[in-house]
């Protein structure tokens, strides 16, 4: 499957159960279980989160747990999106950054 | 609080091979991982992924699948989802799962926690879109997802490995940047590293596929920019002329360097290694530390490779099994010799590597509005004008400026902050030192923490309630 996304599928496993979650206000399918920053990257998100001192944008950086650039707010908790597996329902928002404090 | 003979942090290579080994000898193991599936970094995800892409990861890493039955082997309990984020040098250990918070007391702890990417600062390189060789490589092998338009940049056979992986996965990279090597220097430690022959097969075998496949490949680059407004668009770089290469994702790599994040809040002794450009703790020949009841294996102790881990892991098991008196000294250098011997293989083609891949030097000296601490966007400049103002060692860098202050805890800062400081006092980086480490070396919540006091303290909770 070609698209214009930035990253692309190869070898996936079929017959995954998918399921909703949503991500800043958009909702999504995806497999459940998967690895919740690789599956946003796939639909083309890029921009996780705005950093707290300029505000400036941030995406995954190292995937395995050590950069925390890939933080977002899930169900109010801040987490690594390259260390959370997709559950049912989630609702995730980008962590926030300097000038978006409620 | 559970008790038992050894538990390891980490079950990549090391960590595997060393729980096998150790409950083969009759100790009780636990072995702790913050992934959900065994393997590490390197054998990331190998039981599932290995199935499903192993045309394109290739044998080395289906090899991890030989190591991942450790975590069912009698004698082993599996910790997996655990983030450790304190320890004692007395083998205490305290994790988070879910939202479960434990406690752990080991007569010896295992730190197997491997490598981490070598910090690469360059302008551009916290844009959305940029990101490490390996992240590129593991959402490849866990997620089964390429970038489409990638350029990778940087030095070290990994950039090849990762480029021939996304050959076989059909998105060649569109560029291979590689920035000055040593090659010239490094055939001095040639010799030597013949006997590590495989290692140099195997990487003759990547170019020839790098090649067949028309990646082009620009050498000697300098003066890289990643450019961008808001995400990575193109790579801008001087190499036989001005280049410029658009792009959607960039790939970095400089080689990778030990995770000393709890060797260091345990305070451990740590020396320069200056054929790596990085700190390693101080270790004897079985993996002990400068704490009598703390071993390191595998990348963590100093870099060489995933196979070398897992000789290491059963050498210091075997260490381990003698220390607590399950087998005597004989046995246990019958039982490790073999280990020891392929151990010494590995490591005698690393010389060779290290001078023919050096880091980039660009990159060990950023630019003055280059962001040094992405967490807490502290660029070289500012790091050089607290040097100006009298700033002598990366604690007080921390209090000045805060860099190394942010939930990275110094992991892709600490070594650039050091070597600036290096390059502008004129100390050694031995003597420049590196940040002090301080548990909890991962974010914790504070019910997290709080659950602490309900395991010492029962009843504290409904006394509380009480009042």
């Amino acid at each position: 499957m070609k698209t214009d996304l930035p990253f692309e599928p190869v070898a996936r496993p079929e017959g995954v159960r998918h399921v909703t979650i949503s991500f800043d206000g958009r909702d999504y399918d995806l497999p459940e279980g998967a690895n919740l920053a690789a599956a946003l990257l796939s639909l083309g998100e890029r921009r996780f989160r705005a950093t707290p001192v300029s505000g400036a944008p941030r995406g995954p950086f190292c995937m395995m747990g050590a950069c925390f650039d890939c933080l977002v707010d899930i169900d109010g908790v801040t987490c690594q999106a390259c260390m959370t597996e997709i559950r049912e329902g989630m609702v995730i928002l980008p962590a926030r950054g300097r000038g978006q404090r409620p | 609080m559970t008790r038992c003979d050894l538990a390891i942090i980490g079950a990549g290579p090391a960590g595997l091979a060393a729980a096998a080994e150790a409950a083969g000898l009759g100790l009780s193991v636990v072995l702790l991982d913050e992934q959900p599936r065994p393997g590490g970094q390197i054998y990331r995800d190998v039981d599932r992924a290995g199935r499903l892409r192993g045309r394109i990861l290739g044998a080395d890493y289906l090899h991890g699948a030989s190591l991942t039955g450790a975590v069912r082997a009698p004698g082993v309990t599996h910790i997996e989802q655990a983030k450790v984020w304190n320890l004692t040098v007395e083998g205490e250990v305290t994790y988070t799962r879910g939202e479960e918070t434990a406690q752990i007391s080991a007569k010896r702890l295992l730190l197997a926690t491997g490598a981490l990417e070598r910090p690469m600062p360059l302008p551009g390189w916290t844009l959305p879109g940029v990101m490490t060789a390996g992240a590129g490589q593991i959402l490849l092998k866990q997620s089964g997802l390429v970038a489409r338009r990638a350029v990778l940049v940087g030095s070290g056979p990994l950039l090849y490995l990762v480029a021939v992986q996304m050959v076989r996965a059909g998105a060649p990279p569109l560029a291979l940047v590689e920035t000055p090597g040593g090659l010239g220097r490094a055939l001095g430690a040639l010799p030597q590293a013949l006997r590590g022959w495989r290692t140099l097969m195997k990487g003759t075998g990547l170019l020839r596929e790098l090649r067949r496949a028309g990646v082009r490949r620009y050498r000697r680059a300098r003066d890289i920019t990643i450019e961008g407004e808001g995400a990575a668009t193109g790579l801008r770089f001087s190499a036989g002329g001005a280049q410029f290469i658009a792009c959607d994702t960039v790939l970095l790599h400089h080689g990778v360097v030990p995770n000393v994040q709890i060797s260091r809040a345990l305070r451990l002794d740590h020396r320069w290694e200056a054929g790596q450009a990085c700190f390693a703790p101080v270790l004897d020949a079985w993996g002990r530390s400068s704490a009598e009841a703390v071993f390191i294996a595998g990348d963590g102790a100093g870099i060489a490779g995933a196979k070398a881990a897992e000789y290491a892991g059963r050498v210091s098991a075997a260490e381990i099994a003698r220390d607590l008196g399950r087998i005597t000294q004989d046995e246990r250098d019958r039982r490790s010799a073999g280990s020891r011997r392929a151990l010494d293989a590995e490591r005698a083609v690393r010389p060779f590597l290290d001078l023919a891949f050096p880091p980039a030097a660009e990159a060990l000296a950023p630019a003055d509005d280059t962001i040094v601490c992405r967490c807490e966007e502290v660029t070289g400049g500012d790091v050089r004008k607290t040097i100006r103002q009298g700033c002598l060692g990366p604690n007080q860098m921390k209090a000045f400026n805060r860099a190394g202050m942010g939930p990275c805890q110094g992991r892709y800062c600490g070594l650039t902050v050091t070597q600036i400081l290096s390059q502008a006092t004129g100390a050694d980086p031995e003597a420049t030192g590196y940040y002090r480490l301080r548990p909890p070396i991962k974010p914790v919540t504070l019910s997290e923490v709080a659950q602490l006091s309900e395991h010492q303290n029962p009843g504290a909770d409904s006394k509380e309630s009480r009042s």
